[in-house]
């Protein structure tokens, strides 16, 4: 009768559909095997993509890491964070603390570098400003993805995951040079 | 021999015990929906940042108490009142074990008021996720803890009484649709609540010493098998109150059952453990499983989702040519009762939950794409138009219709009450465009201060994200304008609305019965109306082409939009 009353028809499912549900389901299902192929899809032929590489790590292990970059690599110091101008293609580092994104990284445009990110704490959000690319930091992980700069400037890291009350003042830079 | 009474203005059957149990449940909703709605308002006014209200540790406070209270008391009281409706009132049937049902009730009150307290303490302001390893204060999850089990027990209730109304052959041949979509609902909640326990109980004992380390990614998985799934635990049910509304206001009957049923299935199968599309960018996690996972290779429960949208106005186009509005694409639309806010809310509900809350998630929830949505303020934009101009405003709407059914009383301020879903939905639907836009200028959510005050370093965001967190945060005001009107017609209404009958006095809104003389025992006046012989309902073509018009537009607007998003991601640097 209505839709609160028990069906009139108690073999409901022997009564025909109309025609407009019949289109509609089908037009619909296919939109939604588009979107299913488009993420197969931008996986071969897009040019961003996430990386599915990532690793087992701990704070320290991955610590150590950045600080033999840092080392190795240091041009600067702007506010007392080291800014690292590490070789084209090379793996670079960043890691978030409370509440600091370290090193401030330097990169040439449209040269690629394998980017690693880890915690030594809490969760960050790592989100590049203004393009506005966003990845989850968590600790004991370190994720691995490779990134090619296309315009040179200054780029903001925001952490963008919420970590306590200095959660704002978390900033980081990365420097693109031509 | 039971008790119960018959609303004489509805036609509502209300057993004496599940009456009273809704009455407090439903209350108990409002009283959390309050209390979100006033911190809503240091929210709104701090990330508003010409105002900047609350201070920094203020504001992580009040948004940790603002997400809970509305997203999981003001929803999951009024859902259980709901499932008893759902069950009780439309089989017409007696509530199973009502003691259980009281158990669950006050179980529920003290998880939120220990989960309030933990958090105005403030040690506890984690939001509502809980990411570890930050910790919140023992009672933070305990207070959750008794709260989930307190629903389930609600829930184990629901299905109890089902299978009485079986058994006592209460109703004939299938359920309604409503108590189906009911079913849908409870099933999924068993599953959430399933992985809510996985996840918090451990949690729990970590924060009391009994265990040393929980790895912060095995957390979001398992927390957002929870997360996701109580998410569609509120879409299968606002979708079955906006069935209802249509019955109730238009005697619209489904379009077809079949197709009905089988999508409500659809979000059983589809919908369970989907929870990739939350941890799309995360480390450790494969893209395979992320693309599987979000998807399922088809995205059956959008299309549920899909079918719903049009089966629901459909019925009520169908209905209302049925009794003579013909003209054009459009007159059924034109001529409904919008001055009527059962109506108007629960309308407002189905066109913003599907142009905004359905086309943003299903976007976002792309596995590339959310790389440039992430964490933005778009994210909870997106869930505004689904959580709340979705689900919220049909539980308004349905409020409009219980007020005089199982309160009985007149609803007060009759014209607040028809303004109210035009200023709470228009005032959201501003919140939730200039965020999403906010949101998509990369300004980030939960988050104290755009301009980064203490910071070493700089950045500045473009003028326009200030712009479009402004309008936005009025929008919310507006919002939270609308809310209060709410609850003023609501309580309003309880306290000083014309009695329609026999009151046991005061309390009677809060859960005591109507005057004893209003309630008859036993079976007699069960009787449902005899079903009418076969109806080849649906199988005459075209029966509702304005609702066919609008279902293309959305279909267009999703289409658009989505290679829009495609089209900006191909623009950032390269990733891969
Ligand atoms: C009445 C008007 C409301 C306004 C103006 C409002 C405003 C907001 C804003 C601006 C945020 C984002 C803050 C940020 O991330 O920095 C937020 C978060 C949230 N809101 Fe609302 N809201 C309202 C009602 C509701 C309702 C009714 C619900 C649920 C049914 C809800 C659920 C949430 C949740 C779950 C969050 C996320 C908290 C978190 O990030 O942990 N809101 N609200
Ligand atoms: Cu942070
Ligand atoms: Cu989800």
């Amino acid at each position: 009768m209505t839709s609160y009353l028990p069906p009139s028809d108690r073999i409901w499912w022997k009564v025909p559909v109309g025609r407009e549900e019949v289109v509609w389901i089908a037009l619909a299902l296919t939109w939604c095997l588009i979107m299913f192929l488009m993420m197969p899809y931008w996986h071969i032929y897009g040019k961003q993509n996430l990386s599915n590489e990532a690793y087992q790590t701990t704070p320290a292990k991955f610590g150590s890491r950045v600080e033999d970059m840092i080392k190795a690599h240091k041009v600067s110091e702007e506010k007392g964070i080291p800014v690292v101008h590490p070789p084209a293609g090379s793996d670079v580092y960043m890691l978030g603390r409370l509440w600091q994104w370290w090193p401030i990284l330097e990169l040439e445009k449209d040269k690629s570098y394998r980017l690693h990110l880890s915690s030594m704490d809490w969760q960050h959000g790592f989100s590049i400003q203004p393009i506005n690319v966003n990845l989850q930091v968590i600790p004991g992980y370190e994720m691995v993805i490779t990134v090619t700069p296309d315009k040179a400037g200054e780029y903001g890291v925001v952490c963008n995951e919420y970590c306590g009350i200095g959660h704002h003042t978390m900033l980081g830079k990365i420097y693109v040079k031509e | 021999m039971s008790l119960f009474r018959t609303c004489p203005d509805s036609g509502f059957y209300f057993h004496k015990s599940a009456e009273s149990l809704m009455k407090a449940n439903a209350v108990a909703a409002a009283v959390s929906l309050l209390v979100a709605g006033v911190l809503a308002l240091g929210v709104v006014l701090t990330r508003w940042q010409e105002v900047h209200l609350l201070d920094a540790s203020t504001f992580y406070m009040v948004l940790t108490a603002h997400g809970i209270n509305a997203l999981i008391f003001w929803i999951i009281f009024f859902e259980i009142a709901i499932l008893y409706f759902a069950s009780s009132t439309l089989l017409r049937c007696r509530l199973a074990a009502p003691r259980w049902a009281w158990t669950a009730f006050i179980l529920m009150l003290v998880g939120a008021i220990m989960n309030n307290v933990a958090v105005f303490q403030g040690n506890s302001s984690v939001m509502m996720t809980s990411y570890v390893p930050m910790q919140a204060e023992p009672h933070f999850y305990l207070g959750l803890i008794l709260f989930a089990v307190g629903a389930l027990i609600g829930i184990f209730v629901f299905f109890g009484t089902l299978v009485i109304a079986k058994d006592e052959n209460t109703y004939e041949g299938s359920v309604p649709l409503v108590t189906f979509g009911g079913v849908t609902a409870a099933i999924i909640a068993v599953f959430t609540i399933a992985g809510g326990a996985i996840i918090l109980v451990p949690t729990f004992l970590w924060s009391v010493g009994y265990i040393s380390h929980i790895d912060a990614q095995m957390y979001r998985v398992v927390w957002w098998v929870l997360g996701h799934s109580s998410q569609q635990v509120n879409v299968a049910t606002h979708v079955a109150v906006w069935y209802l509304i249509a019955g109730v206001v238009f005697g619209a009957r489904p379009m077809s059952e079949k197709v009905s049923r089988a999508a409500y299935l659809l979000y059983i199968f589809f919908l369970q453990l989907a929870c990739a599309h939350h941890i799309l960018v995360d480390p450790g996690i494969s893209s395979e499983w992320k693309v599987f996972n979000t998807s399922y290779a088809m995205y059956l429960a959008v299309l549920a989702s899909m079918i719903h949208g049009l089966t629901v106005p459909g019925a009520i186009e169908v209905a209302q040519r049925e009794k003579g509005y013909t003209k054009g694409l459009f007159e059924w639309l034109r001529k409904a009762p919008w001055g009527n806010p059962v109506f108007s809310g629960m309308f407002i509900s189905l066109v913003t939950f599907g142009f905004i809350g359905g086309i943003t998630g299903v976007v976002m929830g792309t596995e590339q794409i959310n790389l440039i949505i992430h964490n933005t303020i778009y994210v909870p934009a997106h869930f505004h138009a689904t959580v709340v101009t979705g689900t919220t405003m049909a539980f308004m709407s349905l409020t409009y219709l219980l007020i005089p059914a199982l309160f009985r009383r007149k609803v007060f301020m009759p014209t607040m009450a028809k303004l109210q879903p035009f200023v709470f939905g228009g005032g959201m639907v501003i919140m939730i465009l200039f965020l999403l836009g906010a949101g998509t200028m990369g300004v980030s959510r939960r988050h104290w201060d755009m301009d980064f005050t203490g910071a070493l370093l700089n950045f500045e965001y473009a003028g326009i994200a200030y712009t479009m967190v402004a309008i936005g945060s009025i929008g919310g005001v507006l919002a939270i304008v609308g809310g209060a009107m709410y609850l003023l017609v609501t309580v309003g209404s309880l306290l000083f609305g014309e009695k329609l009958e026999p009151s046991a006095g005061f309390l009677q809104s809060f859960g005591k019965p109507l005057d004893a003389s209003c309630y008859r025992s036993g079976d007699a006046g069960r009787a449902l109306a005899a079903p009418k012989p076969v109806e080849e309902h649906g199988s005459a073509g075209f029966e509702a082409p304005g609702t066919f018009a609008l279902a293309l537009l959305l279909l267009v607007t999703f289409i658009v939009y989505y290679f829009i998003n495609w089209k900006y991601l191909a623009s950032v640097w390269q990733l891969g």
